[in-house]
């Protein structure tokens, strides 16, 4: 049992916070916005650093990294409120891909060329009615039922529909299944689907969890800078416990994501009640430190030229999608109504294979 | 990371829970706030020394069995699934034993822990004062040294199992001159001190689970002081760390309760006509879980000779609070039985528990320091905000 992250695990979160910090300020998402530039530079970059293709196995030219490496990058991505498709790229498509890749040489080819960043690969899943970034993709991977389709973009029409978030581009996808762009059906669609789903939300929770801490960090020094009464704002309890509420929600919603992050990298079908759990307790975390930071904020946090609406406004989308609170808390509530689930504190961690006395009352549960 | 336990720590779970099976009693013991009640949790600690469970972290030449953190999270998950009797000492073991570890003498350490861990003495705590709650640097009571002793004057209050116990950890003021947080000193007292008189406060179910403590002129060795004059504010806040941080609720206290909230939402699934319960239970059961993980990240980071501070009050906040809305959803389930007490003939099997356990929840977010102080604390020390 040890639920801490190496040093070199630590020291690449560092190195990636970096990074981000130097790249991607208020300024340079506002620009974004006004230009709906393709994010080609930054990308560019990102692929230098490895970070699109952390998850491809070394086989196929990546790092061979897991989402437990991952993970924290994801959450200093919702610190700058990165936009454009990182994390869902190499949370959802990598792994996909790399499922396929041994059976698919179409995937394999796929795969190599976002290791490179030749390519970028966009999905579609059914959880989510809209594709985030759609537009600057090379290839979507696509669902008809269980089969796992990869087209070309242009063989589908996007439509865009406009987001609150302006740093989110959403587009439906039309297009028509063939049996050319099929790479998988059956079973283990169903299961590539299944896991991709653990793994979007994962990456959502991730980034709810370091949104809200950059917007309570912002509303904090907001708090310190301005003056009423003769003092600091903050000095007073009520502005006090408005934040000190966020920072409980957010440091315990903190070891269910990264534990979240371990059962996907375990085995990403039986994560369903870890994954839940954690975009549940994020995706609160993330909204009452919106809700409380732009009332910390007063007047200017209502303003489009305060940058806390670039935080707020992902986190109230992040928080819907790949499956918003009723879905997760559903995928709960149907686990512990399961006669069989393993509930209780010895359980906390799944079955224990040294209990063969109890070996047979284990069998066939849903947590890993 | 490694999110599963080791042959050895599954082999430990296995042998607590052996052990367990073999000696929790089979019916409840009384509430340790009467007298009898009181007797039968000291023997049932007696028990648990005679098979050197009394306290697993502890080294062995004081009773423990050297355990680690991860290795006390697996006894207390068998504990409270073998839903074994409270601990009656767990201001002795859980708040002050850490303390003296940390802070005791050789002599203290040997003289106080081995006592504690075979049961033998109960502690309570003397902090709070009539004038100092909340803000307990108005502490007013004072302990003035002659010679070889202090002489001790003054009243403590709200201390909880005061009444049946055997000491009192406390923190007098030993500089006259001093005002707050300055001149405090930290200083045990046997209660049957010719000078100590305990008058008994009933707690909201009835019990005197609390006492109020008058010292006229009691006396003490100066050995009884931890650390040394002036010390007691600092020494204080490290055993307030345990009251609030990883020791005194262990998850699997949560976690238990969380449990049986399930199972009694599974029974009455059928006749819920509140539309929230059902994402309270929900809420509750993963509040609980998130809880256990934050520990086992906590206990991984300490044992690797990580430290914690502050963060204690966000720990404190987050169990007290989910104590208090998994009694609430549990009494909202209940309904309208929701108020009979346990020993009722219409209670069915454990429901009464609810309703003790919902009294007990009002009184967390109020003890170990106020939720409100917690808050002060995580906005100042841990996020930055100006005092």
């Amino acid at each position: 049992m040890d639920f801490t992250f190496t040093e070199d695990q630590l020291a690449l979160r560092d190195s990636v916070r970096e990074f981000l910090q130097h790249e991607v300020t208020p300024t340079s998402i506002r620009q974004r916005w006004e230009t709906q530039s393709d994010d080609g530079e930054l990308w560019q970059k990102m692929v230098e650093l490895g970070l699109p293709a952390m998850l491809v196995p070394e086989d196929f030219g990546g790092l061979g990294l897991s989402e437990v490496d991952f993970v924290l990058l994801a959450e200093e991505c919702g610190k700058v409120a990165l936009p454009g498709p990182l994390v869902v790229s190499a949370l959802v498509a990598t792994p996909m891909l790399a499922a396929l890749a041994p059976n698919s040489q179409r995937c394999a080819d796929v795969l190599g060329a976002l290791a490179t960043g030749e390519a970028r690969v966009a999905v579609q899943h059914w959880i989510n009615p809209y594709v985030n970034n759609a537009d600057t993709a090379d290839w979507l991977i696509l669902p008809n039922g269980d089969e796992v389709h990869l087209v070309p973009k242009a063989q589908v029409k996007l439509t865009q529909h406009k987001s609150v978030d302006p740093s989110r581009r959403l587009f439906r996808v039309e297009w028509t299944p063939s049996r050319e762009t099929v790479v998988c059906n059956g079973t283990e669609g169903a299961d590539l689907w299944h896991a991709s789903l653990n793994r979007g939300a994962l990456g959502a929770a991730a980034q709810l969890l370091g949104l809200s801490q950059q917007m309570v960090a912002m509303a904090v020094k907001y708090s310190t800078d301005r003056q009423q009464f003769g003092k600091p704002i903050g000095s007073f309890q009520a502005v006090k416990h408005l934040l000190a509420n966020c920072a409980v929600k957010y440091e315990f919603a903190r070891a269910p994501v990264y534990r979240a992050a371990y059962t996907t990298t375990v085995n990403p079908t039986r994560g369903d009640f870890a994954v839940s759990c954690a975009k549940v307790a994020a995706g609160e975390a993330a909204l009452l430190s919106a809700k409380n930071s732009i009332q910390v904020h007063g007047a200017m946090g209502y303003t489009w030229e305060c940058d806390l609406h670039i935080w707020m406004k992902r986190a109230w989308t992040l928080d819907k999608t790949w499956g918003d609170p009723g879905f997760h808390k559903n995928r709960v509530h149907e686990w512990l109504l399961n006669e069989r689930a393993l509930i209780g504190a010895e359980n906390t961690f799944g079955r224990l294979s040294s209990f063969p006395s109890e070996e047979s009352q284990k069998s066939g549960t849903g947590v890993v | 990371m490694e999110l599963k336990f080791t042959e050895q720590q599954q082999a430990f779970r296995l042998e607590v829970r052996a052990w367990l099976e073999q000696h929790v009693p089979a019916k409840p013991l009384q509430s340790f706030d009467t007298q009898e009640g009181f007797e039968q949790h000291r023997e049932w600690e007696k028990t648990l020394a005679s098979g050197n469970w009394g306290m697993v972290t502890w080294p062995k030449e004081y009773g423990g069995r050297g355990c680690n953190l991860i290795e006390w999270l697996i006894f207390e998950e068998e504990y409270y699934r073998a839903r074994a009797p409270l601990r009656v000492n767990q201001n002795g073991i859980f708040l002050l034993g850490p303390t003296i570890m940390e802070y005791g003498t050789p002599e203290q350490k040997a003289r106080y822990l081995t006592q504690m861990a075979s049961g033998e003495e109960m502690w309570a705590q003397g902090w709070s004062e009539p004038g100092a709650g909340s803000d307990m640097a108005a502490i007013r009571s004072k302990a003035v040294r002659d010679g070889d002793e202090y002489v001790i004057s003054g009243q403590k209050i709200w201390s909880t199992r005061a009444v049946f116990a055997d000491w009192v950890f406390c923190i007098f003021r030993t500089d006259p001159e001093s005002t707050r947080h300055h001149g405090l000193s930290f200083i045990f007292v046997p209660l049957d001190t010719p000078g100590v008189t305990v008058r008994p406060i009933p707690q909201l179910d009835g019990l005197p689970g609390f006492a109020e403590i008058f010292f006229d002129e009691a006396r003490v060795p100066v050995s009884n002081r931890m650390g040394e004059e002036g010390q007691g504010w600092h020494i204080a806040m490290s055993t307030a760390g345990f009251e609030r941080g990883l020791m005194l609720r262990s998850p699997a206290r949560f976690q238990e309760t969380a449990k049986r909230l399930v199972e009694l939402y599974r029974s009455r699934a059928n006749d819920i006509l509140d539309l929230s319960i059902e994402d309270a239970v929900v809420r509750c059961y993963m509040d609980a879980e998130s809880y256990a993980l934050s520990t086992y990240q906590t206990a991984s980071r300490l044992i690797k000779g990580g430290k914690i501070g502050a963060e204690a009050s966000l720990n404190k906040i987050f169990w007290s609070e989910l104590d208090l809305r998994m009694h609430e959803t549990a009494m909202s389930l209940l309904g309208s039985r929701a108020e009979l007490l346990p020993e009722s003939e219409e209670n069915a099997e454990d429901l009464g528990q609810w309703l003790d356990g919902f009294l007990f929840a009002q009184s967390g977010p109020i003890y170990a320091g106020t939720n409100e102080i917690q808050r002060n604390i995580i906005a100042e020390r841990l996020l930055g905000m100006p005092r």
